[in-house]
């Protein structure tokens, strides 16, 4: 029963985790049919950012709660310089191109960022784990968990509620649906679609740049992490079904129980478990859990 | 017809001949530096830790060697008064990476030797393709056993012990300070260097302690980063001993995360490669930690002219004393230095000449007297050490060092590492 409930808690958090990395990736894919495998780097930029200026915060003796709130600047920072420079510096150059083309042209970003990390913060690692041990712990059964554990839960639940609510409850959110549901249409109806497609991918960068930020206490922040993070996020993605933000929250919540019972209960499978999460729901529904009805046109 | 094709044949192995003889020896003419594709991270998890203080020793080894100012017996210039030139380039981006790497430095920057590969994963790959291309390919850091046990290679040397060695020590170590242990949990990488670490580990410990308990195998991928279920299930397991080959990124993050969770105060920790953090992760490496250091390496080199030596050079270039990858490659170095030296005091340094010089020679290094005794010369061995972590004045140092002699942590030649603990470790001859 410990382990069970173990299994639960850890799947919990891990997907938690991966909600937070996925959910950008397929709201920009939902809204702009972008594969956007720059999404990677703005995690790494979130997650060097957060740990610069979380870092200075702290060492130079200001409150270290107040890390949390510059952590969460850092990563509006991110979105708000990254993202617009992203789409209206190239992006839009490219839309109505084939989505192959799209996938390269973000791989291309993708490694001049890589590149850009390097070039800003060098080849050693960051390490701001002040903040994951800050709150203290809870226990459950002979198990300890630092309450960090519970703010990355916290945001998961908060992202996803607050952008069920403004696609559903805004107007801004209806013109968004109305545009992932029929660009030209929504055009020809006089929404503004290529305001849509920048807000979105200033948001999703932002996202991004969060799941980096609130994961930088956790790691050591290096090279590299965005590559490791893009995978598990298109897997993620993939399996909820492209551009379904109720689908990634499934799949995540799957993988993240999936991965966590393999680790407790068949170690050797822990490799194995996402793929085959992955491969279950491709093989029963080859467009993902929640992937949306197509409607052909004549 | 047939006198014409003869002719011409024979006049063609003639030329052929005449063009081999006329090749050049390596580094010959006095303008031409010896030109050393050095191959280690300088991006991703093991780059900080692992890649860049290898980089550092050697960019400042190929100074100090160059300017002559290197102790005896490595005082002349270069290798054999020629001038050493480094090709660095970076290892990150996966074994497939490598091999094309490998074959441009060889094929398009016409490197006369290579020096690299910290990851077994890379070794395991690019030793084949070295052996292709009969480039002499030297294998600094990487510990997998699998390399010289598993193939048989001309071109390939590694002038550092391999991991069995780290096994062994590590429980003996473990053994003659915590001789009730009962449990046993592990956390290690899912590919050759975290597979080969837990084998052998679990191997020897079932030959010293047969009443040993296993009670988990935890074997995240490399660069998995979050190890949450992982911690959970170690805590559970109730290990006494958590043994753990974890490295680069992932060591940190591990560190990171599983400290706040307590999971050191219940259990015994032992990290075999866990000396690079000593002074990146204060804190987060808790005291009576088993640390090693793959050799008496790092904080275990004893001290030596050789040792200053590299000390000093390094201290000019970081912020830190070198750690042990630092000592890996100027064992690389050294042993390659000297194998060219003996080739060319008997006349002749070209690849032939230098392998067979490189076989089964001896040298000292920064970290002590390191012999090519074990994959037919190819394999080198060597002495290691252990010790426990103690934080003083906010520094992690190690204490209650021990040195294990050569003989009694590596197999002989001709025996397979699982084999030989299996059969209970009897000490060779050296």
């Amino acid at each position: 029963m410990a382990q069970l409930l173990a299994v639960l808690i850890d799947g919990l958090i891990y997907s938690s985790w991966l909600f937070i990395i996925a959910v950008g990736l397929t709201l920009i894919y939902g809204v702009m049919k972008i594969l956007n495998i720059a999404h990677g780097s703005l995690y790494a930029l979130g997650a060097y950012s957060a740990a610069s200026l979380a870092g200075y915060w702290i060492h130079h003796g200001y409150p270290p709660m107040g890390s949390y709130a510059v952590m969460v600047v850092a990563a509006i920072l991110v979105g708000l310089v990254a993202g617009p420079v992203i789409e209206r510096g190239l992006l839009r150059f490219m839309y109505g191109k084939d989505e192959i083309v799209l996938v390269l042209v973000t791989y291309a970003v993708f490694l001049i960022l890589e590149d850009f990390v390097k070039l800003v913060w060098g080849v050693d690692p960051y390490f701001i784990s002040q903040p994951y041990g800050l709150l203290g712990n809870f226990t459950v059964g002979d198990l300890t968990y630092p309450n960090y554990n519970l703010v990355v839960f916290g945001a998961a639940v908060f992202i996803g509620a607050a952008l069920a609510w403004v696609l559903t409850r805004t107007r801004q959110g209806k013109m968004l649906l109305a545009v992932i549901h029929d660009r030209e249409i929504s055009g020809a109806m006089g929404i503004n679609v290529g305001r849509v497609y920048f807000i979105t991918f200033t948001v999703g960068a932002m996202l991004g740049a969060l799941g980096g930020a609130l994961t930088a206490p956790m790691i050591s922040v290096q090279p590299g992490i965005g590559a490791e993070t893009i995978v598990l996020a298109f897997a993620v993605v993939v399996i909820g079904g492209l551009g379904s933000m109720p689908g990634a929250a499934l799949a995540a919540l799957l993988v993240g129980i999936v991965r966590s019972a393999a680790v407790h209960y068949r170690p050797e499978l822990d490799l194995f478990s996402i793929y085959l999460v992955m491969a279950v729901v491709l093989i029963m529904r080859p467009k993902g859990l929640f992937s949306a009805q197509e409607a052909r046109k004549i | 017809m047939n006198t014409l094709v003869s002719k011409f044949l024979k006049s063609g192995v003639t030329l052929l001949a005449a063009v081999l003889a006329a090749a050049p020896a390596i580094g010959n003419a006095q303008d031409k530096p010896i030109r050393i594709g050095l191959v280690t991270f300088l991006s991703g998890p093991a780059a900080g830790p692992f890649g860049v203080p290898a980089k550092l020793a050697a960019e400042a080894i190929v100074d100090s060697l160059n300017a002559g100012k290197a102790p005896a017996p490595y005082a002349a210039k270069g290798f054999g008064g020629t001038p050493l030139e480094l090709v660095v380039i970076d290892e990150a981006g996966g074994a497939t990476k490598q091999v094309s790497e490998l074959r441009n430095l060889v094929e398009r920057q016409g490197v006369d030797f290579v020096i690299g590969y910290i990851s077994s994963g890379d070794c395991l790959a690019v030793a084949p393709v070295a052996e292709e291309l009969k480039k002499i390919t030297i294998l600094f850091d990487c510990g997998t056993p699998r390399v010289f046990e598993d193939a048989s290679y001309k071109y390939v040397f590694r002038t550092r012990p391999h991991a069995t060695m780290d096994a062994v020590a590590g429980a003996m170590y473990l053994l003659e300070n915590r001789p009730a242990v009962k449990s046993l949990g592990g956390i290690n990488q899912n590919y050759a260097w975290g597979q080969d670490s837990w084998t052998d580990f679990t191997a020897v410990m079932a030959a010293l302690k047969p009443e040993l308990t296993i009670t988990t195998s935890q074997m995240p991928k490399f660069g998995a980063g979050q190890y949450g279920p992982e911690i959970s299930a170690l805590l559970q397991s109730n290990s006494d001993v958590i043994h753990s080959s974890l490295w680069g990124g992932d060591l940190e993050a591990f560190m990171l995360q599983a400290t706040p969770r307590n999971l050191f105060t219940r259990s015994q920790l032992i990290l075999v490669a866990g000396e690079p953090y000593l002074h990146r992760l204060p804190g987060s490496i808790p005291d009576g930690t088993i640390v090693g250091a793959r050799g008496a390496s790092g904080v275990y080199a004893q001290k030596s002219v050789l040792n200053d030596w590299l000390r000093n050079i390094y201290r000019e270039r970081a912020e830190n004393y070198p750690n042990y990858p630092a000592y890996s490659v100027a064992q690389a170095f050294l042993g390659l230095k000297t194998a060219y030296e003996k080739a060319k005091a008997q006349g002749a340094s070209g690849t032939e000449e230098i392998i067979k010089a490189f076989e089964y020679e001896s040298f000292d290094s920064p970290s002590g007297k390191v012999m090519m005794k074990l994959g037919k010369g190819h394999q080198a061995v060597a002495g290691t050490a252990y010790g426990t972590t103690r934080t003083v004045n906010g520094q992690i140092t190690v204490g209650n060092i021990k040195y294990y002699p050569v003989e009694r942590v590596q197999p002989p030649e001709g025996v397979k590492s699982v084999d030989w603990i299996k059969a209970g470790m009897k000490p060779g001859k050296w």
